[in-house]
Order: C-alpha cells, then sequence, then structure tokens
C-alpha cells in the first residue's frame, strides 16, 4: 500500500485543494486583463468620490473621519473583491465550458478539492488584492488608524468577504456553466454595495432607502471594517464583521454547494 | 434623365438602406428583451441609487438644489443614454464578429450607410433612459421649473451623448475588430461620465477633480440636459452642450468612418 492512500483522507482533499488554489492564483495573475479592473476601477471612484464629497465630511452628521478617502477605504477595497470574486465564477464557469472541469471530475481528484481549491484561490488574490489597495491608500495620507494591526483585520475580512460574495458567482457558473452569465452576476453585487453605507453614511439618507441600506447584511460587514480604518483595531469590530460575512457565506456557499452536486449529477 | 431625378434615385436608396439597418437593429432588440434589460435597469439604478445615497449632500452650503434628484436626475439620463449608445456598439461587434459587416462591404451599398444606421438606432435606443428617468424622477418629486422645454432639452441631450459615444463606440469596435473593444468602450465611457459636474457642483470639487470636471465635454452636456430641473432653460447653458454634440459627431463618426474604409476589401 503506498503512503498516500495511507493518508488521512481529509489531508488528502486538503493537499488536492491547495494545488487546485494556485492554480487558480496563478491563472488570475497570467491575465492582467482579469484583475486590473479590480485595482483600477475601485481607485478611480475612490479619486473622484473624494474629491467629489471632501466638502461633506464637515456636515454634523457625518462620522469624525480625517478624510473622505479614509471613510471610503473600506468600500474601495469591497469593490475590488467584488470583482475579483466574481471572475473566480468566471474562470470556474470557462473551466466548465473548455471541458477542464469534466477532466478533473474524471480524475481521482477529491469531489470536495475541486470547489474548496477554486473558492480558496479566489480568498488568497483578495488578500492580495486589499493589501495593495491598502498600501495605496497609505501612500496616499488615508492610513488605518490602528495601523499594522487594523491593516491585518481589514486583509482578513477581505479574504473571508471574497469566500462569501464569490460564492453567488461560483454558484451561478456551475448552475450556467457559462462566463457571460457569471459576469452578469456583477451589477447586481455593485447594486447591493450601492445600496449600503459603502459610499455614505446612513445617517444622511432618509426614507426607505435608508431602511434598505440600514438592513443591507454589507452594511453590517462595512461598518466595523470602517471603524477599524478609522478608530482603530478592535477584536469586537473584527468579530461583528467576521460573524456577519459567516452568516452571508452561510447562504452563498450553501448556494454554491447545491449547484456543484448537481453539475456532479449531470456530470 | 435630369439631374433630379438623378439624385433623388441616389438619395431613395441610401436612407433605405439606413432604414434597413436600423429596422434590423431594431427587431434584435425586440427579439431579445435580455438586451433591453439593461436599458431599463440601469437608468433607474442610477436615478434611485444615487439620488438615495448621496441626498445627504444637498444639505452643503450652497448647493444649488433641495432635492438632489433634480440635480442627479440628468447625469441617470445622459449616462444610461451613454450605455444605449455603447449597446449599439456592441451589436456592430457581434456583427463584425459573424461576418455581416464584411458581407456589407462587398455589396453595391454606400458605406457611409453601415455607420448612420446603427448610430439611428442608437438615437432610437436613448429615448427609453430618459423616458425611464423622467418617469421615476416624477414619482420622486423633480421639478420642472424650465416646464415642457426642459423635457425637450433633456430628450436632445440624452440623444446627442448616445449618438456621440454610440460614434466613438464603432470607431473603436471598428479598429479592433472584435466584442473586446467592449471593455475599452465601457471604460472610456465611465472615465467622461463620473469626473464631471454628474454627482455635484463644480464649487464642491476639490484638488484635480476640479480642473478635470471644468474642461470635461460631458460637464457641457449634462448642464444641458440639467438646466431645467433647476432652473429657466437659457440658450447660455445649451449652445456648449451642443456644439460638444456637434463635434463629438463629427469627430468620432468621421472616425468610424475612416475605420470602415480600412476594412473594406
Amino acid at each position: 500500500m503506498t503512503a498516500t492512500v495511507d493518508r488521512p483522507r481529509r489531508m488528502v482533499v486538503i493537499e488536492q485543494a491547495a494545488i487546485l488554489a494556485r492554480r487558480s492564483v496563478v491563472n488570475t495573475w497570467r491575465q492582467p486583463a482579469a484583475w486590473t479592473p479590480s485595482i483600477i476601477f475601485p481607485l478611480m471612484m475612490a479619486a473622484i468620490y473624494s474629491a467629489q464629497f471632501e466638502r461633506v465630511t464637515e456636515l454634523p452628521q457625518f462620522p469624525e473621519v480625517d478624510s473622505f478617502l479614509q471613510f471610503i477605504l473600506p468600500a474601495t477595497i469591497l469593490q475590488g473583491i467584488s470583482f475579483n470574486a466574481g471572475e473566480a465564477g468566471s474562470a470556474l464557469a470557462t473551466d466548465i465550458e473548455t471541458g477542464f472541469f469534466d477532466r478533473l471530475m474524471a480524475s481521482p481528484v477529491g469531489r470536495q478539492s475541486v470547489l474548496i481549491g477554486r473558492l480558496a484561490g479566489a480568498a488568497a488574490f483578495s488578500a492580495l488584492l486589499a493589501a495593495v489597495l491598502m498600501v495605496i491608500f497609505v501612500v496616499f495620507g488615508a492610513a488605518p488608524e490602528g495601523g499594522l494591526a487594523s491593516a491585518l483585520a481589514i486583509v482578513v475580512i477581505a479574504a473571508a468577504l471574497s469566500l462569501s460574495i464569490g460564492g453567488i458567482s461560483v454558484a451561478v457558473a456551475l448552475w450556467t456553466g457559462s462566463p457571460e452569465a457569471t459576469q452578469a452576476v456583477f451589477p447586481l453585487t455593485f447594486i447591493a454595495i450601492f445600496v449600503s453605507s459603502a459610499f455614505f453614511p446612513t445617517e444622511l439618507m432618509s426614507g426607505w432607502y435608508k431602511t434598505a441600506a440600514e438592513a443591507n447584511p454589507f452594511t453590517f460587514i462595512i461598518d466595523p471594517t470602517r471603524r477599524l480604518a478609522i478608530d482603530g483595531f478592535s477584536f469586537a469590530d473584527l468579530g461583528q464583521a467576521l460573524f456577519w460575512i459567516a452568516v452571508v457565506g452561510v447562504f452563498t456557499l450553501g448556494l454554491s454547494y447545491r449547484a456543484y452536486l448537481a453539475r456532479l449529477r449531470r456530470s | 434623365m435630369t439631374s433630379t431625378h438623378v439624385s433623388e434615385r441616389e438619395f431613395s436608396p441610401y436612407w433605405s438602406t439606413v432604414e434597413i439597418l436600423t429596422r434590423r437593429a431594431l427587431v434584435r432588440l425586440v427579439r431579445m428583451p435580455s438586451l433591453l434589460i439593461p436599458m431599463l435597469v440601469m437608468p433607474a439604478f442610477f436615478a434611485v441609487s444615487f439620488t438615495g445615497t448621496f441626498e445627504g449632500v444637498t444639505r452643503v452650503e450652497a448647493f444649488p438644489t433641495d432635492e438632489f434628484i433634480n440635480w442627479v436626475a440628468a447625469f441617470a439620463m445622459v449616462q444610461g443614454s451613454i450605455f444605449a449608445g455603447i449597446g449599439a456598439a456592441g451589436a456592430m461587434a457581434q456583427d463584425l464578429d459573424n461576418g455581416f459587416i464584411d458581407r456589407l462591404l462587398v455589396s453595391p451599398i454606400r458605406r457611409s450607410a453601415i455607420i448612420v444606421g446603427p448610430l439611428v438606432h442608437t438615437a432610437t435606443r436613448a429615448l427609453v433612459p430618459v423616458t425611464v428617468v423622467l418617469m421615476i424622477g416624477t414619482a420622486s418629486g423633480l421639478d420642472f421649473p424650465g416646464g415642457v422645454a426642459a423635457v425637450l432639452i433633456a430628450y436632445v441631450a440624452g440623444i446627442g451623448a448616445s449618438l456621440v459615444l454610440g460614434a466613438l463606440g464603432l470607431a473603436v469596435v471598428l479598429h479592433i475588430g472584435n466584442i473586446r473593444a467592449m471593455a475599452i468602450v465601457q471604460v472610456l465611457a465611465f472615465g467622461l461620465m463620473f469626473p464631471s459636474i454628474g454627482q455635484v457642483p463644480l464649487s464642491l470639487m476639490t484638488g484635480w477633480l476640479y480642473d478635470v470636471a471644468r474642461v470635461n465635454p460631458a460637464t457641457n452636456v449634462i448642464r444641458m440636459a440639467r438646466q431645467g430641473f433647476i432652473g429657466d432653460v437659457s440658450w447660455a447653458d445649451t449652445w456648449p452642450g451642443l456644439l460638444v454634440i456637434a463635434i463629438g459627431i463629427f469627430w468620432f463618426g468621421g472616425w468610424a468612418r475612416w475605420e470602415l474604409e480600412q476594412r473594406a476589401p
């Protein structure tokens, strides 16, 4: 009997998932057209909004911040990773379209490894993306108040959130097998982010829109993340953000797992 | 045969070609309702979400209006119209991919009709976002101090903006030659619209954005579209927008025509 057979099955799944995650990261990295929008578009929005809304920070209802750029840091990272998480689904749909997914299914790869590998790859790339965006914000004078601890906490939140958001695009990819249909999910994510406290404080909204923004799960995630950036590090804020990411993740990853099982039955 | 008769014979096939190409594009739009969804959803999203998210900005001293919808409606209309224009460029990209344009180029029709047809289609599409935003705006309390002229000038601005971006989109698509060109056209559209007076007036902007928005041609078109919702319609706020539209159509339309000639056998 070989050493591979002797190893616990869980270890084999983790090793295979790590290899597939690495493939996912390398694939993304080798296609700059896939990840440059994740950096350029959110930074462009941040640059424009910080120059447009700087005077709004003087309003009494606005949270105390050094600048609008500091206020918009979590929204910029969230936008970047939502682009990237969408790309994870598109890449999986491309694997389905090109037949790579079917070849994986025909090989002795653990079934869970394929899904875990894809999502872990997206999370790793999102952590890298968040770190790059943070460095750019620091260069432009919007460093997180809590220093390295806050910065690391925000990177962890970004990686975890990309798993939750990526769950939706991966589910659509598995259901449809179409990169175009998977890309169509991004506008929905963008709308969900927009109708939250990401770009403006809910204290300055009114009516049904304020109610919708306050009830949006993204608001529950962004508000503690923003406090990490503007007030400093706290385990309570990190815990609150991760808790709500987990709540969203139970739903989105559950959807992707169901879609995965349905795809396996069809394969 | 008189010269008048000859010119009529030449004129008629040209416009019937334009009409056929326009009708073909519109029929595709009707047969594929999924293409209609972005035209309806995007302007509605712009109008509702921008108003809801940024309405607090009207509390800043000297903001020109108390209701943010009065300020942002024009931006949503022009933005939606620009997406309508981009959509027409997307249709051209598909026609390039499936060889339809190559077949048109070897057929005995005037080549400018291949450009004018999609642009007429674009102008027709632009009616949708302007109408959607006007309806949502009216339901959200949009003011019309400029009266009927406010509505007419908004349609002119929307159609004009869609024609400019439609022509630019056609030129870029014909230059690159496939559907991937659409990503560049979308980036150009966003890059043009956001650093403008779309969301806040020049007086609120700080730093580099003020300088960019002041000279951004989109600022003139948005100012033209907006004037009737925050005050009276005036020639002073209208002619710069019309000039930008005229130059844009002439310049980018000419570029698209030139790119088409380069593809001809």
